[in-house]
């Protein structure tokens, strides 16, 4: 049959598909169509950056424009991935360099990217407008002088929660005179100070600018001239907000927020004095993202500022709002669709802070939009869980951190399996969600039966035995991510659900009882997946075959296994795990 | 090198392997750290040439007390001693750390003041780590911390009042723990008082006690002064 459209006109409908589920699909449906739309791909999304190799990324889509890479598992985040085991951005900005002269965008999270990355994404991409760094680490602020003084175009710079090695605020000034579009600016997580004036005279010369997010460095006292340069701002980050109690600062920063109509999202407020927060009542209302997590002011400063925010969306918080303070949003905030409880004290057995169950439940009962949920505590029943269920069962996000490992229902010290059951099988759009307490396997039979759109998945310290990660690899249909830590999981669940981990981004499990020869035998099994196997106490084979290993990072690939693998990291593949076996049989090299 | 090893094969052999000093985590099996003292030949990446096992003699008398102790912490893991649990990001604590703190204005390495983080390398050893110092109260809590991370090694306790055990321990192949304060100095761990080394300590590396000599004078010194 001849085609029945001309490649242009085909390229063109296609040009409306933007997400890559969509443009996946339509690659299936004939080798023409699959040509015509790797050759107008200009976004690519890669969950895991060793799972393609650059050169396979680059043969398939020749004019990419935008690329998203994440590195490290998640577990990194809690420092349970050693340095040095990789994620290194290095092979693709060289490749890409080469490969995409007219790439524009670069989104990275938890990759390890050097100055010298910097640099060569600064002189090799003449369009480049968005560099974001997420959780990122290994460069210095030397880095981003390259990317402020090459990239003539910039838009975004967003360093998110990176480790940058801070050398001086002097990158700053980099920027040209004649650099007008700024559009986004996150330097929050930078210590040093960076010149006021050239920060003040970047920001007036930028009316594009939308988000500002300062560094603590930046004086309260400061903040209005930057508000005044900038007064269609949308999203703000303060710098520290304190200053000694003064009338003029106050109706400074006061005038100021009046001036900022366009303020929807508020950040920041390190060493946060509460006498300040008033000033910005003006925007309260404006308000629909908060991020508190920072603030440790106390009640009632807390509760009465955040009660002015009627029209709140999002609100990260520490644990200082307290059970009052949360009732109180309930009552306020009928928008509200997500919430995050930081801990103030993580490391305090007791906490001193009446922060319990009680504030997530009527959260959940007064905000009918609350989808999402980040809540550490130190209390937990399965009477507020099953309420919290019934309450929302439109809940997607669902990540409950019970300080106490192991810990049970405070009020019948049983397990909280009923609880968590409740939660997904209440609330059947669940995609995450993270668990915490006492559990036995009777929960992970919970959640294989009834999570069936559950994508992430984050265990720890729980269970009973292999059945338990059993029913989470054969019930839940649609997981993508499982990491574990401190569970009692070993080999048999692993081996019977191993092509099922080829339908899933990576499985992580930490501490738990896999074998070394289960490893051996599942990367043999499976050379589609990459079975790393982290020891840092030495090579796995020193011991014998039964002995678990320390961690095991499983994920699908067609780049095969990686060569950037420092000294405590094994592959289980083909080659290798056969050069294993050999030794231990004892035939010797 | 080749005489670490003997020292290790013949430690083996007179039975002391009991007395070694190692947490365990949930799992580990003895006989992987007896295997360990012997070099594997089929070690992939040269870290086995890079292992050098020192056994802490002044410490077993307490040995057992220690062992009981990380049993304990295996059946119900301290909060403060369990890697990564609670789950709070290293970003998120460093920042609560510098408020609690009062906000004095510091440039550190994590770019948001405080010492709380600091990197871990060792020499010989193919990787760093990171440790909270705000996590442990005395030296010894450290030491165990990184007597743990860094597996088959065991960092000595620096026994300061005796001069001539320091000048052993130097001489040694064995490891030696240093830091690089704030003035960039690098320094013997254990010099200063626990909080003044908390507050001014920016990296850790442990080191070749023979590569660490040339910090020793100090150290002398603090010897004399208390004898």
């Amino acid at each position: 049959m001849a085609q029945s459209f001309p490649e242009d006109v085909l390229e063109h409908v296609f040009s409306f598909l933007n997400h890559d589920r969509d443009r996946n699909a339509v690659s299936l449906v004939c080798k023409s169509w699959y040509d015509i739309e790797r050759l107008s791909r200009r976004r690519i999304f890669i969950g895991n950056c060793y799972a393609v190799s650059p050169e396979i990324v680059i043969r398939r889509f020749p004019d990419v424009r935008a690329v998203e890479l994440k590195g490290k598992p998640h577990f990194a985040d809690f420092n349970l991935v050693p340095e040095g085991w990789g994620g290194y951005v290095y092979p693709w900005v060289v490749s890409m360099a080469g490969a995409y002269p007219w790439l524009e965008e670069i989104k990275l999270k938890r990759m390890v990217v050097t100055d010298e990355n910097l640099e060569l994404i600064s002189k090799s991409f003449k369009n480049f407008t968005v560099l974001v760094l997420l959780s990122c680490e290994g460069f210095t602020t030397d880095g981003l002088a390259y990317i402020a003084a090459n990239c003539r175009n910039l838009r975004e710079l967003d360093l998110g929660e990176s480790e940058v090695e801070d050398l001086s605020g002097h990158w700053l000034s980099h920027f040209p005179d004649n650099c007008t579009s700024l559009v986004s600016l996150n330097i929050s997580c930078l210590g040093s100070e960076v010149s006021f004036s050239a920060l003040e005279r970047l920001v007036a010369r930028c009316p594009n600018l939308k988000t500002l997010r300062l560094n603590r460095a930046v004086p309260l006292e400061k903040l209005p001239n930057l508000l005044c340069r900038a007064p269609q701002l949308v999203e703000l980050g303060t710098g520290a907000y304190s200053a000694e109690i003064q009338s003029d600062i106050f109706s400074n920063l006061s005038e100021a927020f009046l001036g900022c109509k366009q303020l929807k999202g508020l950040s920041g407020f390190w060493d946060v004095v509460p006498a300040y927060l008033p000033a910005m009542y003006s925007v309260c209302s404006q308000i629909t993202s908060l991020n508190l997590s920072y603030a440790t002011a106390q009640n009632p400063d807390l509760v009465q500022f955040v009660s002015q925010c009627g029209n709140l969306q999002r609100l990260w918080v520490l644990d200082y709002i307290e059970d009052v303070g949360l009732e109180a949003l309930a009552a306020a905030c009928k928008d509200l669709q997500e919430l995050r409880v930081f801990p103030s004290d993580p490391y305090d057995a007791e906490g001193n802070v009446t922060l319990t169950e009680q504030g997530l439940v009527a959260v959940s009962e007064g905000c009918p939009k609350l989808q999402s949920v980040l809540y550490f505590c130190r209390q937990m029943s399965n009477a507020a869980l099953v309420a919290i269920a019934r309450n929302r069962p439109n809940m997607i996000r669902f990540r409950l951190c019970i300080i106490e490992p192991r810990a049970p229902d405070y009020l019948t010290l049983e397990p909280l399996d009923a609880g968590f059951g409740a939660i997904v099988e209440n609330c059947k759009e669940l995609l995450r969600l993270s668990m915490s307490g006492l559990l036995t396997d009777r929960v992970f039979e919970y959640i294989g039966t009834h999570a069936k759109k559950l994508e992430m998945l984050s265990i720890a310290f729980a269970g009973d035995s292999d059945l338990g990660l059993h029913h989470v690899l054969s019930g839940c249909e649609s997981l993508r991510k499982l990491e574990i830590r401190d569970c009692p999981f070993g080999d048999k669940a692993l081996l019977a659900n191993a092509t099922k981990l080829e339908t899933m981004r990576s499985l992580w499990m930490s501490s738990c009882s896999v074998s070394f020869g289960a490893c051996k035998l599942l990367g043999q099994k499976m050379p589609r997946l990459n079975v790393e196997v982290i020891n840092e106490r030495g090579p796995p084979d020193s011991g014998p075959e039964d002995c678990p290993v320390e961690k095991l990072y499983v994920y699908r690939t067609i780049a095969g296994p990686r060569v950037d693998m420092p000294g405590f990291v094994w592959t289980m593949d083909e080659r290798v795990s056969s050069r294993f076996s050999r030794a231990t049989e004892g035939h010797g090299d | 090198m080749e005489v670490g090893v003997m020292k290790m094969v013949n430690k083996e052999k007179l039975g002391l392997k009991e007395t070694e000093l190692r947490l365990g985590l949930p799992g580990t099996d003895e006989e992987i750290m007896a295997k360990n003292l012997i070099m594997n030949s089929n070690g992939k990446r040269g870290y086995k040439e890079t292992v050098d096992l020192k056994l802490n003699f002044s410490d077993m008398d307490r040995t057992d007390d220690r062992k009981e102790k990380n049993l304990h912490k295996e059946k119900t893991p301290a909060k403060a001693q369990v890697v990564g649990w609670p789950p709070v990001r290293s970003f998120r604590k460093n920042i609560m750390e510098v408020q609690k703190n009062g906000s004095e204005e510091t440039t550190d390495k994590t770019g948001m003041g405080g010492a709380a983080f600091v990197k871990v390398s060792m020499d010989g050893a193919p990787y760093l780590r990171k440790v909270d110092l705000k996590m442990y109260t005395t030296y010894q809590e450290l030491f165990d911390a990184l007597g743990k991370m860094f597996s088959s090694f065991t960092i000595g306790m620096m026994d300061f009042m005796n001069e001539s055990k320091l000048i052993d321990l130097l001489n040694d192949s064995d490891y030696v723990p240093t830091y690089e304060d704030k003035d960039g100095d690098w320094m013997l761990v254990g010099d200063v008082p626990w909080k003044m080394f908390v507050e001014s300590c920016k990296r850790l590396r442990i080191m070749k006690g023979t590569e660490a000599i040339g910090l020793a004078p100090r150290a002398m010194e603090k010897c004399k002064n208390r004898s």
